[in-house]
Order: structure tokens, then sequence, then C-alpha cells
């Protein structure tokens, strides 16, 4: 998969011309490294991907991909990827239309001292604790990318141990209908 | 009715009206080539499994019916790779079927085990792996409908030894619903509004020109075309892989556009104000530096593939369809097209001042290339078929050999494959064994795939080879000689070693020399009477002969380099 380049100037899950793909495909074995393949090939950035089933038939799977519209005209991102037969229904959402959202997970190492500080950033944050023990916390937010940056960058201050991503989903803004179907 | 998974698969591609298969049995495949002693289709046994994929290119683009290549697990798969990567880059619908490990032993890397369809996901339209022996009929009628819809291209089956020898009832999918692809729809309706906007653009053109690409020949619109350009006057390039869309000795048309096209060709889409595009993709051997490319140009861009529109080159129209379709659309909304007389003048003075042009042949000097394809041109019955490899001598015979009807000239453009030639031409004689066919190969090409014509000679495939013997990888050595100071690095290939005509006398073919143009002619005309085994002639020629005219690689089409001989002082 392609590794994004560094967007200079803009926080860590913002790329400077992101656009969404909610690509629908068939659950079949291999579709995500031809989506993977197709996108390393041709030059494609992807920033972050999500996938998982779209229906109890587990028929379908749903794909996120969040693009970087810099490393080619979205008309040929799309182009490709419905020229791949196991990719049922593209939808793309620009970022203003969109309501995009991410869970963050995260692990900080604390002492007497940092605990109180660390549940102030939760609190701060609407994060929830979903684990404690002696040593360490394990907190979650779901929210949107810019909120996850933003409590990332709080929690540097603290020993972390793990902080995983799962990279966004997103759904059409009730406001306003999808550029393109 | 209970069937093994082999026998449904070889009964699956009779139901698809399969007649010949190009093949090479091994492990993996072993089940599928027993019931194949039944069958009616024909099995051609080739002698290196690049040689299957390339006969079944050959057969696909003569006769427009899908190639079917069949092959083992591991290196079978791997050797028929290039032919694949081959027919993607030209969009030639084939059908590969490999072999593969038990399913059991998929990911344990097995004795022949490779994954095939991951090597082959970039350069396939589609691919599957067979799980269930149920499963087979649908994936054969399912690989044949995608291969040759839409854009066609090639589908590769893997098999499982095992899901071969399973039992499964017999069941055939009637319908395209029963293909399950729930993603794949080829065809699209030509947009009126599209076409009307298209019809006002060639109404107001000064310099219309029909760009003409291989999507012509695959979407069988040659006679629309024909219809099209004579009822509007406008001028015609064919590229590379749609040589033989439009006669060549028809008025209106100006020959080859790209690196080694005519100079009419391509000073006209230099300078024209509205390429009309069919079936083509703007490519950078034909476009040349891409900024400088038909500068004053509108484009009409029709294809039947969405994801070039706006690829290369953006589109003022971009009407997706068949061609066919487009064009009678096209055809039926163009009320009336400009004054083009201007335009004519200036193209018709380009054609005589930069004819197609190199040294007379001096009976004394080496053979000159141009000289022997027309030559062979000359001898040949109308319908011949052309295949080449790749080099200088594939641009002498898109250039000196005139192309009147679709399907008469094979040859590798998007992937430049050498070696194509012969195997192709097989493939093409395999499908039309009434038609002669003729292999313009060069020594180098000739090297990689040869011992096929061991399988054209048991298999009783008589095609006639003309290798256009320069002793170099002339291309190569063309390019250094011109842009790398005559520094020849690696391109000596020596004149008879092989000796070429005890190879391929060995092979079973007629082998034959020729020094002299006198030597040539009767060459030429004992292979026209030999009609029972392959012939090969080994032609000597001259190795300092160059392909122009040439657009260096890097530059504008406006920097096109004629013949010397046309060169002002
Ligand atoms: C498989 C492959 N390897 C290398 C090349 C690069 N290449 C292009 S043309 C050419 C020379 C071909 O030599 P020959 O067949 O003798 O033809 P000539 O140009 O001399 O007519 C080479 C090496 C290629 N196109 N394909
Ligand atoms: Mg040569």
């Amino acid at each position: 998969m392609a590794v994004p380049e560094p967007y200079t100037g803009v926080t860590s899950s913002s790329p400077v011309r992101h656009h969404i793909l909610s690509v629908l495909v068939e659950n079949k074995a291999g579709v995500l490294a031809r989506i993977a393949g197709l996108f390393a090939r041709r030059g494609f950035n992807i920033y972050s991907l999500a996938v998982a089933p779209a229906d109890d038939s587990q028929r379908f799977s749903r794909i996120t991909i969040v693009v970087d519209a810099e490393s080619a005209p979205l008309e040929q991102i799309r182009g490709q990827l419905n020229k791949l037969i196991n990719v049922v229904e593209i939808k793309d959402l620009a970022p203003k239309e969109a309501l995009e959202r991410e869970l963050l997970l995260a692990t900080v190492e604390v002492d007497e001292e940092t605990r109180q500080a660390v549940l102030d950033a939760v609190a701060q944050a609407n994060a929830a604790i979903v684990d404690v023990n002696d040593t360490s916390v394990t907190l979650m937010l779901a929210g949107t990318p810019a909120a996850c940056d933003a409590l990332e960058r709080q929690l540097e201050a603290f020993a972390q141990i793990e902080l995983h991503r799962t990279g966004r989903v997103a759904l059409p803004r009730l406001s306003s209908e999808p550029t393109r179907n | 009715m209970q069937l093994t998974g082999a026998q449904a698969l070889i009964k699956s591609l009779e139901q698809m009206g399969v007649d010949t298969i190009f093949g090479l049995p091994g492990g993996a495949i072993l089940p599928v080539y027993d019931p194949l002693i039944d069958s009616s289709i024909r099995h051609i046994l080739v002698r290196h499994e690049q040689g299957a994929g390339h006969m079944a290119e050959g057969y696909a683009m003569a006769t427009g019916r899908p190639g079917v290549a069949m092959v083992t697990s591991g290196p079978g798969a791997t050797n028929i790779v290039t032919p694949i990567a081959n027919a993607h880059m030209d969009s030639t619908p084939l059908v590969v079927i490999t072999g593969q490990v038990p399913t059991a032993n998929i990911g344990t890397d097995a004795f022949q085990e490779c994954d095939i369809t991951g090597i082959t996901m970039g350069i396939t339209k589609h691919n599957f792996l067979v799980t269930t022996a149920h499963e087979i009929p649908r994936a054969v009628a399912a690989a044949f409908y995608i291969a040759t819809t839409g854009r066609p291209g090639p589908v590769l089956i893997d098999v499982p030894k095992d899901v071969t020898q399973a039992m499964m009832e017999w069941w055939w999918p009637e319908t395209i619903e029963d293909l399950d692809l729930p993603g794949y729809h080829p065809e699209s309706a030509i947009d009126g509004s599209l076409i009307a906007e298209a019809a006002a653009l060639i109404a107001a053109a000064e310099r219309p020109l029909l760009y003409v690409g291989g999507g012509v020949l695959k979407s069988r619109a040659s006679a629309e075309l024909l219809a099209f350009a004579e009822r509007t006057n406008i001028p015609v390039v064919t590229t590379l892989m749609a040589r033989g869309a439009f006669p060549d000795s028809h008025r209106l048309h100006l020959g080859m556009p790209g690196m080694h096209g005519m100079y009419a060709a391509v000073t006209a889409m230099q300078q024209s104000d509205l390429l009309i595009t069919l079936g083509a993709r703007f490519d950078d051997r034909v476009t040349g530096r891409l900024d400088g490319f038909a500068p004053h140009a509108k484009i009409i861009h029709a294809d039947i593939d969405a994801a070039e529109f706006n690829k290369i080159r953006q589109a003022d129209v971009a009407i997706r369809g068949q061609i066919k379709d487009t064009l009678l659309a096209l055809d039926a909304a163009t009320t009336h097209v400009g004054d083009i007389a201007p335009w004519w003048k200036t193209i018709d003075a380009w054609r005589d001042e930069f004819p197609l042009a190199y040294d007379p042949q001096d009976p004394a000097a080496q053979l000159r290339p141009q000289a022997i394809i027309e030559a062979i041109a000359a001898r040949a019955k109308p319908g011949t078929i052309v295949t080449s490899g790749v080099g200088q001598h594939q641009m002498w015979a898109a250039q000196h050999w005139q192309y009147e009807i679709p399907g008469t000239w094979i040859n590798s453009g998007g992937a430049g494959t050498m070696g194509f030639g012969v195997p192709a031409a097989i493939g093409a004689k395999a499908g039309h064994p009434d038609r002669t066919v003729w292999c313009i190969d060069g020594d180098g090409c000739f090297q990689m795939t040869a011992q096929e014509l061991v399988t054209a000679r048991a298999e009783g495939i008589p095609i006639k080879v003309a290798i256009l013997n320069n002793a170099y990888l002339g291309m190569v050595r063309q390019w250094q000689e011109m842009f790398y100071e005559e520094r020849y690095s690696e391109v000596y290939l020596s004149p008879d070693l092989p000796d070429y005509v005890m190879w391929a006398e060995s092979m079973g073919c007629v082998g034959l020399r020729a020094r002299t143009m006198e030597e040539a002619i009767a060459a030429i005309d004992l292979a026209n009477t030999i009609n029972d085994v392959p012939v090969v002639i080994d032609f000597r020629t001259d190795a300092s002969e160059k392909v122009f005219p040439m657009v260096p690689s890097g530059a504008t089409n406006d920097e096109i380099l004629v013949h010397p001989s046309q060169r002002g002082a």
C-alpha cells in the first residue's frame, strides 16, 4: 500500500486535499489486495483505509478509503477502481460534504502524579476509559479525525504504551448529497 | 450428470465454442488433460508456455474470438506471464487456465506452487481461483464474458488439482445473472447529447482528423469508419494497433502516426484543430512529448473504457460506448462539415514532399529490409496476415506493407514483446488455416521463441517466417548510433551464429537464405509454393539501415526527423 507523503503544515490526519471513497466490494478472497495493488501500481496514495462487512449475508464489504487527491485526479482513481470486477459501487465524498469519524484506542502509562492529568485529558476530549490497572489506562475516543489528532497530541506528554487509530469511515451529511454516485 | 471437475472444465470450454487450446501439461493440470483426449477441441502442444500465450493472442487478433491457453502451476504459470501482460496492454481477449496445487497445500510452498493470481492481478482484466468443482462452469463462462465484453483483455482461471479431481453435478449458467458479477457493467448506451456536441465540434473544425486506434478493430467498426470518413472527407490516421482498420490504399488515409509514423500523419495530428479520437489512448509513442502534442486541437474522445478519458489528454467531449455505435450516431448527427479543402491542400503538400523513403536497393549492396518487405507484400495474396516481433523490422513491416482489411496486422504494441512474432503467426494460422501468414521477424526476436516452429511443424501449421537478419538488436543499435555517439553496447548478434537455415531444417521447416535481391525474390517465390511445412528465410540485411521518420524520444512531434534524403541542405 502506498505510503502517504508527509503533509507539510497540516495535522497528521488531514492530507492537503483528501477525498473519501466509500467502495462497496464483493467479499471475495483477494479483493483488498486488488484495491491496494491498483493504488500502488497507479501511484495513487491511500491515506487511510477501513474495511468491514457491509451486510449480514457477508456477500459485500464496504471499504472506506481516504485518498490523496493530489496524487492523481479523482476521476482517474474512480475510473480505475471501477474497472475492478469485484467493485460494485463507488461513492465519493468531498470532505465538506462528509461526516467523518474514526476510533482511537490508546494505552498510557500512569503513576500517582500523572493519573489525574490523563483522566482530565480523557474528560476534556469526551473520550472514555475502557480498561485500567495500577500502572496503565486504556482509553478510547470515537470522534472526528481532528478530535483524534488533538487527543493524540495531548497524550504525547505521557508515556504511551500503544496508540492505534482505525482510519476513518464516513457518511454523507444529511444536509448535502454526495457529489457523484 | 456427475462429472469430475476436469470433465466439467473441458465441457465448459466446449460450451463456449472453443475449438483450439494452446498448452503444455504438468502435474497440477494433469487431471484436465485426460478428458481432453475425448474432446472435439484441438490441443496444440507448445514447446514453451510463452509460445502458448502468444499463439492464443495471435489466434484472437486474427479471428476476433478469444484465445485459450492452458498450462500447469508454478513455472508453467510464470512462463505465460509475459503473454498475459502483452494481451493486457493490447486489450486482447484471452482465457488462460493454470493448474494449481491442491487447495490444502496452498500457502505451504508446495512443489510447483506459485501465487499466479497474485502475480497476474495487475496484468489481467480479472482472475479467479476456483475453490470448488461446482464453481467451474460459472468461472469459465464468466471468464469468457469478461474477456470479450467491454474493453477486452486477458482473464486467468487458476484451478487447484483437487478441484479438478472432485465430482460435481453438471450445470451451466444460462444467463448473465448466473455469472454473479454484480460489479461488472461493460456496455453503456451512447449519450445523444454528447454526440450532438461532437457533431457541433466537427461542423466548426477547419482541420479535423480521425485518430483511429485499436479499439476500432475490437469494436469491428471498420465499415462504419469508412462510411463516416468518406461522407465527411475527414483525413484518417491509424495507429500501430489499428493498422488494417482503414484501407492503406484509400485516398483519405495518411498512414500511421507516432514515433515512426508517416510525416503527413504525424504533422496532421500536430496541426489539427480537432482530433476525433476513436478507440485510441494517447500513448506516449503516438504523442511524443505531451506538452507539445497537438497544441491547437480540441479533443473528441470515444472509447468503451471511461478510465481512458482525461488520463493523458483532457477531452472536450468524451463519449463512452462501442466505437461502432458512436460512429453510427456521429454519422447520423453530422449534418455538415466545415470547408476543409485548404486543410487537404496542406496535407497533400506534406504527402508529396515527404513520402515514405529509403535509399534505393543497389543490386551489389546488402539487402534493404524495406525492399524485402515490399517484395513479399507484392507477391502476397489479398488477406495475407502479417505478424512481427519488436524492433526495426516491426516498424518497417508496419510502414511498408499495405494493410487493407482488419485482422491482417498482428503485433505487440503496448508491451513491445520481443519474440511475439513466430508464436503469434502460428496462432493466427491455426485460427485461419486458409490464409497465408507471414511473420516478419528480427534475428534477435527469432531467437527468443523460434522453438515454436517445432510446434508448427508437428501440428501442421505452415507459416512463413522472414528473418530480417541484420546481425544486431537493430532498434537498440539505432538509438545507440543516433543518441549515444555510436557507442554500441551489447547489441551485436552475428549474422550466422546461429545458422538460421540449419536451425530451421532441424525443426522440420524449409530453410532458405538470401543475400541478393535476386536470391530474395527466388526465395519468396519458392516459399509461396510451399504449403505443407513452415518456411524460414534468412534475409541478410544491411545493419546500418535505420527507421525513418523518427521522433526522438523526449522530443515533440514537431521535431520529426525524415529520411536523410529528404532533409534540406
Ligand atoms: C523481451 C524484450 N527484451 C528487450 C526489448 C528491447 N528491445 C526492443 S527492440 C530490440 C531489438 C530487437 O532486435 P531484432 O529482433 O533483431 O530486431 P531489429 O530491431 O534488429 O529489426 C530490443 C532488444 C524488448 N522490446 N523486448
Ligand atoms: Mg536484428
